[in-house]
């Protein structure tokens, strides 16, 4: 596997949430936003890539019993490291992940990496490795976070849990204006979809997101067994052209002989 | 310590701010193993026993160690690491003293120590019972009804859930929506019913 590949395989072939299933408790509980989203997958980018590294540096010492604790120590590390970053940072963001902040101990994707990936190969491709698997998960998150909050709100947020580069929270996007053009005064976020900010939308969003998946992974098995198909019948044709002119070339000689 | 507080204790966790539903602890085991009744019940089973026990060690350690000493900031660390420790300690004491229980309960403990609604119960009784003027064994009492009722409400839905999951594997459900999707959306509608009961308490 090249170093492109390494770093690319985790946004969609092997994406954590959409295909592996793994880390679905923080992709359910965490989405409610665009921000908090982004939010928490940048924090697990952190862990990863520091966990993968420390795992991938002292792979050698560990004792092959006590590996699973030991992995689990050096990941609530970093997660003890993230928790008092952000609590002395971004306490809007803090106070939105709540609980779910220690629980990134816990997410299954980190453990996984470390076991499956960084304790057998060395440190450039465990990093590498790290920050790849850490992207497809935030990639995740975010496709999660702006579906949700676009149908409850109508618009995308900048600035009220991430307060960075703006003083006052804004809008990225919005559908205000272009209803505006038609009608005054009206403000989209009134008409927005609310259950999809709350507990039962995180589920209904991510049925939908993975049906989706479901869906062109489907199409393209399809389209992979018909060009197979086809494959097959062109051989087959060209197979039966030959010996139909190999026949012909055998009854030409015979005549000849005669 | 009065029933009052053992029973408004149980239905806000068990109903209320049921654990998978409206927190979104212990997803995996709920979509793992939540294919038959009768791994659930057994699921459920096991995960009331530890988390009964991991909310009052944990609490314990916060309460009596970790405050005392000036260093809470290494809670996480400690809770998995004690938590890792029981669900081995508790699979060994089941082993020894009751066969008929571990092989019942004995091939979910393992994945337990990963199941996130263990330490997310934990980390909640931190954050939400505990305070400086608390007294010891009332915190306590408040922490181990609070878990009584999340594990119950863990084992309410994932029930609930596996049942409607036997009658979904007859039904006709289109190709794309099969399996994960169509759980998830079931899920959503167990989860806008349970909303309904917020604010009753």
């Amino acid at each position: 596997m090249s170093k492109k590949e390494n770093f690319l395989k985790g946004f969609l072939k092997e994406n954590p949430i959409f295909v592996f299933l793994l880390g679905m408790c923080p992709a359910l509980a965490v989405t409610a936003t665009f921000e908090t989203s982004l939010g928490m997958g940048l924090l697990v980018v952190f862990v990863l890539t520091g966990s993968n590294i420390v795992v991938s540096l002292v792979k050698g010492f560990i004792p092959d019993q006590v590996r699973t604790p030991a992995y689990i120590v050096i990941i609530a590390t970093f997660v003890t490291v993230v928790k008092m970053l952000t609590f002395a940072y971004a306490i809007e963001l803090y106070d939105a992940l709540g609980v779910f902040l220690p629980l990134i101990v816990v997410n299954c994707l980190i453990l996984g990496r470390a076991e499956a990936f960084a304790s057998k190969n060395n440190v450039l491709d465990s990093t590498i490795d790290g920050i790849g698997m850490g992207l497809g998960f935030t990639f995740a998150l975010v496709v999660i976070g702006v579906f949700r909050e676009f149908l409850a709100t109508g618009g995308i947020q900048w600035g009220v849990y991430l307060p960075f580069f703006v003083d006052a929270p804004i809008h990225l996007f919005t559908l205000d204006w272009i209803i505006n053009l038609f009608t005054d005064g009206f403000v989209i976020a009134d008409y927005g979809l609310a259950v999809f900010s709350l507990p039962p939308g995180a589920f209904i969003a991510l049925g939908i997101i993975l049906a989706g998946f479901q869906f062109k992974k489907s199409r393209q098995i399809k389209r992979e067994l018909e060009e197979k198909k086809k494959l097959i019948a062109e051989r087959k044709r060209q197979a039966l052209e030959k010996k139909k002119e190999k026949a012909l070339a055998a009854a030409k000689l015979a005549k000849a002989g005669e | 310590m009065s029933f009052t507080v053992f029973a408004t204790a149980i239905i806000s966790a068990m109903l209320i701010n049921n654990v998978i539903l409206m927190q979104f602890l212990g997803i995996c085991p709920f979509l793992g193993v939540s294919k038959k009744s009768s791994s659930a019940v057994g699921m459920s089973a096991a995960v009331l026993f530890v988390m009964v026990i991991a909310s009052a060690v944990t609490y314990t350690i916060y309460d009596l160690v970790l405050y005392p000493f000036d260093i809470p900031y290494i809670s996480t660390i400690a809770f998995i690491l004690v938590i890792a420790s029981l669900v081995q300690f508790v699979e060994m004491v089941i082993k020894k003293f009751s066969k008929p229980l571990y092989k019942s309960l004995g091939i979910y403990l393992p994945l337990i120590t990963t199941n996130c609604a263990i330490l997310g119960v934990s980390e909640g009784n931190i954050t939400g019972i505990w305070t400086e003027t608390m007294p010891y064994w009332e915190g306590l009492f408040t922490a181990v009804s609070v878990s009584v009722g999340t594990g119950l409400g863990f084992g309410l839905i994932i029930f609930a859930f596996s049942s409607i999951r036997e009658k979904l594997d007859g039904s006709n459900v289109p190709a794309s929506w099969k399996g994960v999707p169509i759980s998830l959306v079931v899920a959503g509608i167990m989860s806008l019913a349970f909303l309904g009961l917020a604010g009753i308490i």
